[in-house]
């Protein structure tokens, strides 16, 4: 019996279809079965990131409406020998297609034959959402360090902890840019983790190779280089319980002057 | 055997002496005393009685006001009602309080509800609200978005970064206290107040609110609360 993570943030663009495409990637890379649920219906982008949409047969409203089964829906990432599929979502409807109790029950089928089932969910917090959190166990809260991101994380943690069937949810803090935040120009990670007060699953740096990673279908995971990709397999390492310390956001590779600048105060 | 008759007797002339109404004056008018033993309907006729024998007034005296001090009955509001239209009715009287030692339960639990320090633990975060009746003490933050309302005063032991209400239903005595004051609105009672539109990075630590005397609401240093608002201090529950 699998776990199902739903990922949400309330606010669009902040990063969890990307976000979902690489924990899911990095946890079939470690060995677990996974699938991916984009439950993102009329604007699906899952299986694009996945570079997967031209495998498409049959869709998440079609397995919900019994035109085929959930094993014939689902698209196999051939990448990762049977350890990754994706349900995708329709694109031709819209979210009232599915309500959460079929949502539920889709879910728990899939659970029985995943370790994880990381379930994408639309931004907003209307039926998209209630579809999305259905089913799942537990939560990861996706923001980015800017005020509005962070202000509607609040509102989605607060909504998730009326969930009774949950554990409280865990947070990811996503595009983080090293040297705002030095300058104060952006919140820093300890100021959300204080303001959301949930625990924190890891940080994110701002990558533009997370950009063409995903315009080219291929999870930045997969570049092992990456210091994206370590953090996302960082988290993934979080998400199987193991405790991996956090990434430092900026590599001290400093010269010497500028040491002894910062002993003396000066920036 | 004689003993025994006059004793008999004496009980019952204090019997018969026992009044049901007893008249006093005070400096601030008459105080009715009601017996709250008798029957309401014994009550009602000695009252009648006793109001009706005494000597005439002219009409045109002055209205004196009255207190009733009804001990442990409880009376409907029929009967309040009944008891001010008999004594305005045979004298120059009126009725302007009636005190009774009893409550019904729903009079308690309102009462209860409304003087009550409710304490919460939670993060009260955007898009929730948190409505009490009487004191909030909640124990966690209120986020930007998130609003809390109460009857009475609010007390935050985390940080105030909503919208806090105090005095709900029109006390403007209310306070609002945080450890740490970042409040995007402040109201008490019909009173609005607002952050500036400016950042400022000023301490806001250990902070309260409060309406002055120009009906404004104002933020001060926590430690003036005990002089503006002695009635903070409750050993035992304020009435």
């Amino acid at each position: 019996m699998g776990e199902a993570i739903v990922i949400t943030s309330g606010k669009g663009g902040v990063g969890k279809t990307t976000t979902t495409a690489n924990v899911g990637t990095a946890l079939a890379i470690l060995g677990k079965r996974v699938c991916l649920v984009d439950t993102d219906i009329g604007l699906r982008n899952l299986d694009v990131v996945m570079g997967l949409e031209n495998r498409i047969i049959y869709d998440l409203v079609d397995v919900v409406e019994g035109r085929c089964t959930v094993q014939k829906a689902l698209v196999k990432d051939k990448r990762f020998d049977n350890h990754l599929y994706l349900l995708p979502a329709a694109q031709t409807s819209d979210k009232s297609a599915v309500t959460p109790e079929q949502m539920k029950q889709l879910v728990d089928e899939l659970k029985q034959d995943y370790d994880y089932v990381l379930i994408d969910c639309p931004a907003g917090i209307e039926q998209g959402y209630r579809n999305a959190v259905a089913g799942a166990d537990e939560a990861i809260v996706v923001t980015t360090p800017e005020v509005s991101a962070v202000r509607d994380a609040d509102r989605i943690i607060g909504l998730l902890e009326n969930e009774e069937h949950m554990k409280p949810p865990r947070l990811i803090i996503n595009r983080i840019r090293g040297h705002m935040v030095k300058n104060g120009d952006m919140l820093d990670v300890d100021e959300i983790v204080m303001h959301l007060s949930i625990d924190l699953l890891g940080i994110i740096a701002d990558d533009e190779n997370v950009i063409k990673a995903s315009n080219k279908g291929e999870p930045i995971v997969l570049d092992p280089n990456s210091k994206a990709s370590i953090a996302y397999r960082n988290i993934a390492r979080r998400i199987l319980g193991e405790s991996v310390p956090l990434l430092p956001l900026e590599e001290d590779r400093k010269g010497l002057f500028s040491k002894i600048k910062k002993l003396f105060g000066v920036h | 055997m004689s003993i025994f008759v006059e004793l008999f007797v004496e009980v019952n002339v204090v019997t018969k002496k026992k009044q049901y109404v007893t008249i006093k004056g005070t400096k601030d008018g008459l105080t009715l005393h009601l017996d709250d033993n008798c029957s309401y309907d014994d009550l009602l006729r000695e009252l009648e009685e006793k109001l009706t024998v005494s000597e005439k007034i002219e009409p045109d005296s002055p209205l004196v006001s009255v207190h009733l001090k009804v001990g442990n009955r409880y009376l409907t509001p029929e009967q309040e009602e009944e008891l001010r239209t008999l004594i305005r009715r045979t004298k120059n009287f009126v009725v302007s309080s009636i005190e009774s030692n009893v409550l019904t339960k729903e009079e308690a639990l309102e009462w209860k509800r409304k003087t009550e320090i409710v304490s919460v633990s939670k993060i009260v975060r955007s898009g929730q609200v948190l409505h009490v009746q009487g004191d909030l003490l909640l124990i966690g933050d209120v986020n930007p978005g998130g609003t809390v309302i109460a009857g009475g005063n609010i007390f935050i032991l985390g940080a105030l970064r909503g919208i806090a209400h105090a005095g709900y239903y029109g006390n403007k005595e209310a306070v609002i206290a945080a450890s740490v004051m970042k409040p995007t609105q402040l109201r008490i009672s019909d009173v609005m107040n607002r952050a500036p539109d400016y950042k400022t990075d000023e301490g806001n630590e250990m902070e309260c609110a409060y309406i002055d005397e120009h009906n404004q609401i104002v933020v001060d240093r926590l430690q003036l609360l005990m002089h503006l608002r002695p009635n903070l201090t409750r050993l035992e529950r304020r009435m």
